[in-house]
């Protein structure tokens, strides 16, 4: 199969998660968007990896899982905590951190 | 032994002013007694002073080292010779008969321990000025007169009139002490040295032009303090603080530092031509101005204050004349302190029994009502006009035959100011006591206490014998012949015209007053329909006006101009870029909205701005 369609999935999947986190307002799916570009990325790593040969791109793309598991963590948290105090998860309500 | 002349007033000034409200009832006993304890010092330093040859008999005392920097070497020394003798006697005992004359004077003021430790204070600060023995020191001496003066002038300062008065004294009395401390730094420079052995024996290497403008500074001074033209506005307003003020600062003493000053530095004039023609020209001016405005004065405080103006312009103008002048300058200012004191008191007086009223158009025959006070004027009166024999004719007369001596114009002013002085006395003696009593309702003049006249006669004594004693007894030309030097003195007139002639313009000028303000009736109210002149004496020559319309009005737009410069200029630039600033920086603040997703968008756009960098490289 021709690599490039793998490479524009990879883009299309981008765009769609970059434009969820710019559009929607509910945390979760703003959160669900990121992980979506995350995982356009990786898309991207394993196709360029299996075109030209070599495991660097698979192991960045394991890198990137890693590091997405993590930041899952600790920014469901941050959601959760939020949801409890505020009993909304609504990303433009907690605006406070500003001039 | 010459520092307890200083210490002893000095220490009355500290007690009373430290002392506080628990010295209210003996407080003015201590000043007196302070005062009076130094006047007997100066007594004995006298008569030690006799014992010794005429060339022994300058002392000079070493306190300790004062400024030592490098060669600016300056002693806390004092110099006790026959000339600071003069002023000391002058100094503790008129100051000690005035300190006697306000315990009357001031019995019902509230805050009389203060005035009583302010006059302590003027004579400790009037002492040390003569008795220094640099100039520097003077003028630690020269601005504590001027403080003295100022606290005393608006001593009532209650009054706002008393209170401006004692500031224009301050402000103008400022402008002369530029000249004293422009005279101590140029005798520095040139000469190296400021104390007055040094100076004397220095100045005869300095530059002729640097000698010149010491002798100008030191004019500048003594036109200050001693309320010369054109810093002579001062003297007339002074006339708001109480009467012994008057008759101690403004009259006798403080007044006549400038002449002080003059003969101090004589070794300065006598090397400069032009600085000397300086002086007499101040000199001769300031006497005609000074009578021209006691002329038309209807208070008679201002009137004897034109006076006193006067009569230190007769000791300028002295003073101007070179050694021939010296002796008679001091002379002069000797028994001006006696019988100006005594009148100044004796107005006092006659204030004092007329409910503190000092318009002479609403005295008139008081003389059969306070007749002590009458007496002592009259004899004051007579001494000032320079009657033989009191004491104003004797140094008055040598003054005149000297200023003939160097020039007949000279000559002629100081003639045409002994005829005008006649007038303007007697005018206020026929004003005050004689004619038709044109008191107030309500006023009941009455003589005044023991206390208040006791020291009026003292000086009427003085009046009458002190220019016999000082010329027969004391020999004042020999006695301070060490200090002001050889002089050799030419008389183009002899005595015998020149006696009867000022004698003569005297009696002319007496006469006149005495037909215009004794035989006919004198109006209650000023009249206004007067001649030109009578108007410019009544606004003190104008001296006010000039001064306002030259340095006040022109220093108030100099003034506002710098003021609107550094309100539009420099603070407006200042604060127009902190403005922008911050402007700028509240415009920016709001990019920080708080939503998560501008964040975002901006790590969009930025990272799409890096991409296509990158891009555009690989291109």
């Amino acid at each position: 199969m021709n690599p490039n369609y793998y490479i524009a999935l990879a883009g299309i999947l981008f765009t769609i998660g970059a434009l969820g986190v710019l559009i929607r307002r509910n945390a979760i799916i703003v959160f669900m968007s990121v992980e979506m570009m995350l995982n356009a990325a990786n898309l991207a790593f394993v196709a360029a990896a299996r075109e030209t040969g070599t495991l660097d791109g698979q192991v960045a793309a394991f890198f990137v899982m890693v590091v997405a598991a993590a930041e899952v963590v600790v920014g469901l948290a941050i959601i959760v905590t939020i949801f409890r105090s505020r009993r909304s998860a609504s990303i433009d309500e907690p605006s406070l951190l500003k001039y | 032994m010459t520092a307890a002349l200083i210490g002893l007033p000095l220490l009355g000034a500290t007690l009373l002013l430290l002392g506080g409200r628990r010295t209210n009832t003996w407080g003015h006993f201590l000043a007196v007694a302070m005062s009076a304890s130094s006047f007997f010092v100066g007594v004995a330093l006298y008569i030690q002073m006799l014992g010794r040859s005429a060339e022994e008999r300058a002392v000079g005392q070493h306190l300790f080292d004062w400024i030592a920097v490098g060669t600016f070497n300056v002693p806390f020394g004092l110099h006790l010779d026959q000339l600071s003798m003069c002023f000391v006697l002058l100094i503790t005992g008129v100051g000690t008969l005035i300190h006697i004359y306000s315990i009357g004077y001031m019995e019902h003021d509230p805050n009389r321990r203060r005035f009583f430790a302010y006059l302590n204070l003027f004579v400790a600060a009037m002492l040390l000025l003569v008795l220094a023995d640099n100039y520097l020191l003077l003028y630690v001496g020269w601005e504590g007169v001027g403080l003295a003066s100022y606290l005393l002038i608006s001593f009532w300062q209650h009054k706002p009139s008393a209170a401006v008065a004692g500031k224009k004294a301050f402000i103008v009395n400022r402008v002369g002490d530029v000249g004293l401390s422009l005279a101590v730094m140029l005798m520095f420079t040139t000469l190296g040295t400021v104390t007055f052995q040094g100076v004397a024996d220095a100045a005869g290497q300095g530059p002729s032009l640097k000698i010149t403008l010491i002798g100008f500074a030191l004019l500048l001074a003594a036109c200050g303090k001693s309320a010369q033209f054109p810093l002579q506005s001062w003297l007339l307003d002074a006339m708001e603080g109480p009467t012994p003020v008057s008759a101690l600062i403004h009259a006798a003493t403080m007044v006549t530092a400038g002449v002080y000053l003059i003969i101090r530095a004589h070794a300065i004039f006598d090397l400069s031509q032009d600085a000397r023609t300086a002086v007499v020209v101040i000199g001769a001016i300031t006497l005609l101005l000074g009578a021209f405005i006691g002329t038309a004065k209807d208070d008679i405080k201002k009137g004897l204050a034109g006076s006193t103006m006067s009569q230190i312009g007769y000791m300028i103008l002295a003073a101007g004349l070179g050694p021939v002048g010296y002796v008679f300058a001091i002379f002069h200012l000797l028994t001006h302190g006696l019988f100006k004191a005594g009148l100044f008191l004796g107005a006092g007086s006659v204030m004092h029994g007329m409910h503190d009223d000092v318009n002479m158009r609403h005295y008139g025959a008081l003389r059969t009502s306070m007749k002590i006070t009458y007496a002592t004027f009259g004899l004051g009166f007579l001494a000032i006009i320079g009657i033989p024999p009191f004491a104003g004719f004797w140094s008055k007369d040598e003054i005149i035959s000297a200023a003939f001596g160097q020039n007949y114009l000279v000559g002629l002013a100081t003639l045409i100011g002994a005829g005008v002085t006649a007038f303007y006395m007697t005018r206020m003696m026929a004003m005050t006591f004689f004619g038709e009593s044109r008191w107030e309702d309500g006023v009941h003049p009455h003589e005044s206490s023991t206390v208040m006249t006791a020291p009026m006669m003292i000086l009427a004594v003085g009046s009458v014998f002190g220019g016999l004693l000082l010329k027969f007894v004391g020999d004042i030309e020999a006695w301070l012949e060490p200090v002001t030097g050889v002089a050799h003195p030419t008389h183009p007139i002899s005595a015998a015209v020149l006696i009867p002639v000022t004698l003569l313009v005297v009696a002319s000028g007496a006469g006149y007053a005495w037909t215009k303000y004794a035989q006919r009736p004198v109006p209650v109210v000023a009249p206004t329909d007067v001649s030109i002149l009578t108007r410019a004496a009544r606004a003190d020559a104008y001296g006010d006006a000039i001064n306002e319309a030259v340095f006040m009005r022109p220093g108030l737009h100099l003034t506002r101009a710098l003021t609107w410069f550094d309100a539009k200029g420099i603070d407006g630039t200042i604060g127009g870029v902190s403005a922008a600033i911050g402007g700028l920086s509240a415009r920016a603040r709001r990019l920080q909205n708080g939503y998560t997703r501008s964040y975002a968008l901006t790590m969009l756009g930025g990272a799409a701005l890096i991409a296509f960098v990158l891009l555009l490289a690989r291109l």
